[in-house]
């Protein structure tokens, strides 16, 4: 037996099992999304129709599914960054020589990572409470009003990229601390002896030598930020007035609510090329800054 | 020890002792050639009462074992829909009336039309025609009446009285009038209804109210262009106005009941299961001061919605004839005068209610008179869907991020998309 032979020998389980659970559910996804199935089609499997693309039209054309596209990418226009933002100084702070107990830090801010969401989704809703909140018990101290936050259309999302922000920023720290453990040190002490500023040596060092991590934390957070659904289903079932309605909350309801599983199936499809093209234009871009 | 939970916790004891022949069937794998199952699934708290009444079954049918499966009520539909997908449907179900006509169009049902000609326990002339008719699809009998809701008014007595009105308003005149009335004692803060944004019930009773359809030729087409659905809407549209309504989802109000004992309204449109909450949740000075009521019509006192919940036998059982005694068994009116101690929940049936318990359940008299007066809503699987389209609708009219005509407008086009299939079926002779 060749050795190539005996390679697809050993890939065969997996590669099966990828087929049986993985590409033919997409492709029956893909076909399903060309038909009509609904609530009747699944009485008499008669009642389906092939549709073509009429799923995708449609979508293309309902104002409901464009105010998901538009809150998704809001939260992940806003969200990333601060979210990256977020990770990276913890993860600065924690490498700091300076801080003290960094192993304590480290558990505290990956903890709500590893905690389940739909219990922290609990607690968050009482810290966003309208009249009861600490959040707003803090900010009627320094004379704001109190924000109606999970029940006011304008302050729902920003809640939501609050929370999320707060808990995932943990997991990207990790990766962060790790590499930033792989910048060798004798670059800092070279730029300080040559009097580089602290903002000096984060710009022209940690910056530089986190590029790659930068760029696949990034893209990671990016395509998980899309996937936005947990956060709204708990904490606000999509209102007030569909302004927490993400792309996948959308088809979660076609799916899931309205049993219109080829309406879904083409929610699936259409989310997928967007974070298929956000991606590549992502990459591309940090191509292009690296060639510069 | 068990002594001891006998007397402080008479209700668990009642409950475990119940659990006993389950218990018994599930140890013994497979029941005795003798013994048939029956499996039947039931929601929320309902769920949990049912096994209290079945011991009573239990002896005058030695020969079935009935096996109750619980649900929580948001996931209901999802898992029925799943269970028939699967081919794993129960024999008997607990199913919310308006879902009724989805579980038809399913062809997941079986009609009761024969077994009820025969029926010396279930009486048709003995249920509320509106709540009986929402079991009633194409001419078909698919569900027997379990428990019954409609909506109507919870108010403040004697903020009412302070206003002027010794007695609940009949008319929307008069409704009007006592709304203007609350509204100018009140002051700016405090408001004088709740109609939640993000509820379709309030908007909807009062369309229901009205001569016209909701949808029209036979549930192909939307109807909301009607006069009546805008004389509705207009009303609806004028509570937010005059500022009688705050413009709010009811996901901002931490607590309604609370809300009701402050004043922050004084008018609540909403079910029975309310009774309980707000004997439950206002203080014992404030129980004198709130009191329930028919809703008040355009002329005179006016339709509220025939919903509730029934008893279905699904079209894939094999054990039909046992799960129809175990129907009948729950539709006695003796079973029922116990299942609305236990529960709370309002019987669907005339002879149910001049039992003394509930005679003299004064906040429940309202809903004894508007249950004569309850509409079943367009029996169409999509309904929800649509409500959801209209509420969504109402909300961003309220808002003021569209007219109103537009609104209404959209929305006939939005419901015509949504029942395109059902016309298509329809023409074909595909669905009752």
């Amino acid at each position: 037996m060749s050795a190539r032979h005996a390679a697809w020998l050993f890939a065969t389980p997996a590669l099966a099992v990828i087929g049986v659970f993985f590409f033919l559910p997409v492709l029956a996804a893909l076909f399903v999304s060309l038909t009509d199935f609904d609530l009747y089609a699944l009485a008499d499997i008669r009642n389906l129709r092939f549709v073509g693309l009429g799923n995708y039209w449609r979508l293309l054309h309902a104002p409901e599914f464009w105010r998901a596209v538009g809150n998704t990418l809001y939260f992940v226009l806003l969200g990333v960054p601060l979210s990256l933002a977020a990770s990276l100084t913890a993860a600065l702070l924690i490498s700091s020589r300076l801080t003290l107990a960094p192993a304590f830090f480290r558990t505290a801010f990956f903890a709500p990572v590893v905690t389940t969401l739909v219990a922290v989704a609990v607690v968050w809703r009482y810290l966003l409470h309208t009249r009861y909140g600490l959040l707003n018990y803090a900010l009627a101290r320094i004379g704001i009003h109190p924000i109606d936050w999970l029940g006011d259309p304008h302050w729902a999302l920003p809640a939501i990229i609050l929370f999320a922000v707060w808990k995932n920023f943990g997991y990207n720290m990790v990766i962060f601390i790790a590499a930033l453990q792989t910048i060798p040190a004798d670059l800092y002490e070279a730029a300080r002896l040559d009097g580089a500023s602290l903002w000096q040596e984060f710009r022209r060092i940690t910056l530089p030598m986190l590029r790659p991590t930068l760029l696949l934390v990034s893209i990671l957070t990016v395509a998980g930020y899309f996937q936005l659904f947990a956060e709204p289903y708990v904490m606000t079932r999509g209102g007030p007035l569909q302004s927490t309605v993400s792309v996948l909350y959308y088809m979660y309801e076609q799916g899931f609510k309205w049993w219109d599983l080829g309406s879904a199936s083409a929610v699936a499809f259409l989310l997928f090329l967007m974070i298929l093209a956000v991606t590549a234009m992502h990459v591309r871009l940090a191509r292009g800054a690296e060639l510069r | 020890m068990a002594d001891k939970r006998r007397t402080t916790d008479p209700p668990r004891t009642r409950r475990l002792i119940a659990l006993v022949p389950l218990l018994w069937a599930a140890g013994c794998g497979s029941p005795g050639s003798q013994q048939r199952v029956v499996t039947v699934w039931a929601m929320g708290r309902e769920g949990e009462v049912v096994g209290d009444l079945l011991p009573q079954f239990a002896r005058a049918h030695p020969d079935i074992v009935v096996r109750v499966q619980q649900l929580p009520w948001y996931a209901a539909h999802e898992k029925l829909l799943t269970a028939f997908a699967g081919d794993a449907t129960p024999d008997v179900c607990l199913l919310g009336n308006t879902w009724i006509p989805e579980f038809v169009a399913l062809k997941a049902l079986e009609p009761l039309d024969e077994p009820l000609a025969h029926s010396g326990v279930v009486r048709r002339e003995d249920y509320f025609p509106g709540i009986w008719d929402t079991n009633v699809v194409g001419g078909a009998l698919y569900g027997v009446p379990w428990y019954v809701d409609t909506r109507l008014l919870f108010y403040r007595r004697d903020l009412l009285a302070r206003a002027g009105f010794p007695e609940p308003p009949k008319t929307w005149q008069e409704w009007s009038r006592a709304l203007a009335a609350i509204k100018a004692l009140v002051g700016p803060e405090r408001y004088s209804v709740l109609l939640p944004l993000n509820e379709f019930e309030p908007l909807m009773v009062l369309a229901l109210q009205q001569g016209d359809p909701l949808l029209r030729d036979g549930g192909r087409y939307g109807n909301f262009e009607s006069p009546g659905f805008r004389r509705a809407f207009a009303y609806y549209l004028e509570m937010f106005r005059r500022q009688w309504a705050p413009p709010v989802a009811n996901t901002q109000i931490s607590n309604a009941w609370e809300e009701l004992g402050r004043g922050y309204y004084s008018f609540y449109i909403n079910g029975p299961w309310n009774i309980g909450e707000f004997r439950r949740r206002l203080p014992p000075e404030q129980q004198g001061s709130w009191m329930t009521a028919p809703m008040p019509g355009p002329e005179g006192p006016g339709a509220s919605v025939a919903s509730g919940a029934s008893l279905v036998i699904f079209r894939r059982s094999r054990h039909k004839e046992d799960a129809w005694r175990l129907v009948e068994f729950l539709s006695d009116p003796e079973v029922q005068k116990r299942f609305y101690e236990l529960t709370g929940d309002l019987p669907p049936r005339r002879s149910t209610w001049s039992e003394p318990t509930l005679a003299e359940n004064v906040y429940a008299r309202a809903f004894r008179e508007q249950l004569e007066r309850v509409k079943p809503t367009p029996k169409v699987a999509e309904w929800e869907r649509i409500m959801i389209t209209m509420q969504l609708m109402a909300e961003r009219v309220v808002h003021g991020d569209e007219p109103a005509e537009e609104g209404l407008r959209q929305l006939d086009r939005d419901v015509d998309a949504m029942l395109q299939k059902r016309r298509w079926l329809l023409e074909r002779g595909l669905t009752p």
